[in-house]
């Protein structure tokens, strides 16, 4: 899982290095289009606007949505792996804390250990 | 080593997390309840995050508020609410109240096994739209750094492409 966010950031990098990527982003952010649309606004023919925006679904910065025949991109992940994902970050969070507090519960019980005896001296 | 903390979405407003420690749940109960052992294991160095202040008034009643100061932000983080019930060595019940009505309801549990003791904490949230929106928007308490400097340098980029 930590592995998946680490390529997936990588392949976010990618696809952000392409300007004309950025500026099909820049264009879903002010609202969903479909391909047709994002290939004559950017001047493209639809199999290279497909491509870019396989990029960036691949990237999980856009998804698509077939309705008929016509294909419609948003931006965003889907909602099953940006649950996974957020899942995953509260569980990293939590092991951190635990591991600290695992130091902790270590030095209470030596602390308990070393009292004790001082009590049955 | 396989990590030995758990998350789990058990429904659709609740999600709850484990550890085994090994302690008995006093010690445990110990320190989650005071103040000053809280400090130093709730905001976990290697996330940035430093305690700026702590106030925890661990009882039935009583209320927490924890502020965090984060490397990557310049403004703290505060969060506060009430302990509904404490009963020592067993079990914290606690609001979140930071996010106002969508925040969950947490509880604690330390069960002792042996020489080690269970912690299961359970998050209920008031509606699944509650649980959904904290992960649309990446709260963790106090987490999401990658994902949101994302979506910085997403805006940043979307701005500058704009001008070109």
């Amino acid at each position: 899982m930590v592995q998946y966010i680490r390529t997936r950031f990588d392949v976010s990098f990618a696809a952000l290095s392409d300007a004309t990527r950025r500026g099909v982003l820049e264009q879903l952010g002010r609202a969903d289009a479909s391909i047709t649309e994002l290939a004559e606004r950017f001047h493209m023919t639809l199999t290279g606007m497909k491509k870019h925006v396989g990029v960036l679904e691949q990237a999980g910065l856009v998804t698509t949505e077939k309705v008929g025949r016509v294909r419609t991109c948003k931006l965003g992940l889907h909602r099953l792996e940006e649950e996974a994902a957020w899942i995953e970050r509260y569980r990293q969070l939590w092991d951190a804390r635990f591991d600290e507090l695992d130091k902790v519960v270590e030095e209470l019980k030596r602390k308990e250990k070393v009292d004790g005896r001082k009590k049955a001296e | 080593m396989k990590s030995r903390t758990t998350v789990e979405r058990k429904s659709e407003r609740e999600l709850v997390v484990t550890r085994t420690f090994n302690g008995p749940a006093r010690i445990v109960f110990e320190a989650w309840t005071t103040p000053k052992l809280l400090k130093r294991w709730w905001a976990p160095k290697s996330y940035g995050l430093s305690f700026l202040s702590c106030e925890a008034d661990v009882r039935t009643g009583g209320t927490y508020r924890f502020v965090f100061g984060h490397a990557a932000s310049e403004q703290p983080m505060v969060f506060f609410g009430r302990y509904i019930e404490v009963t020592p060595h067993s079990r914290v019940v606690w609001t979140n109240d930071e996010g106002g009505e969508g925040g969950a309801v947490t509880t604690v549990t330390f069960e002792e096994r042996g020489d080690e003791t269970l912690v299961v904490m359970h998050d209920l949230y008031p509606s699944k739209e509650a649980l959904d929106a904290a992960i649309a928007t990446g709260s963790t308490g106090g987490t999401g750094e990658s994902f949101e400097q994302l979506d910085e340098l997403l805006i940043t980029l979307g701005e500058s492409s704009g001008r070109s």
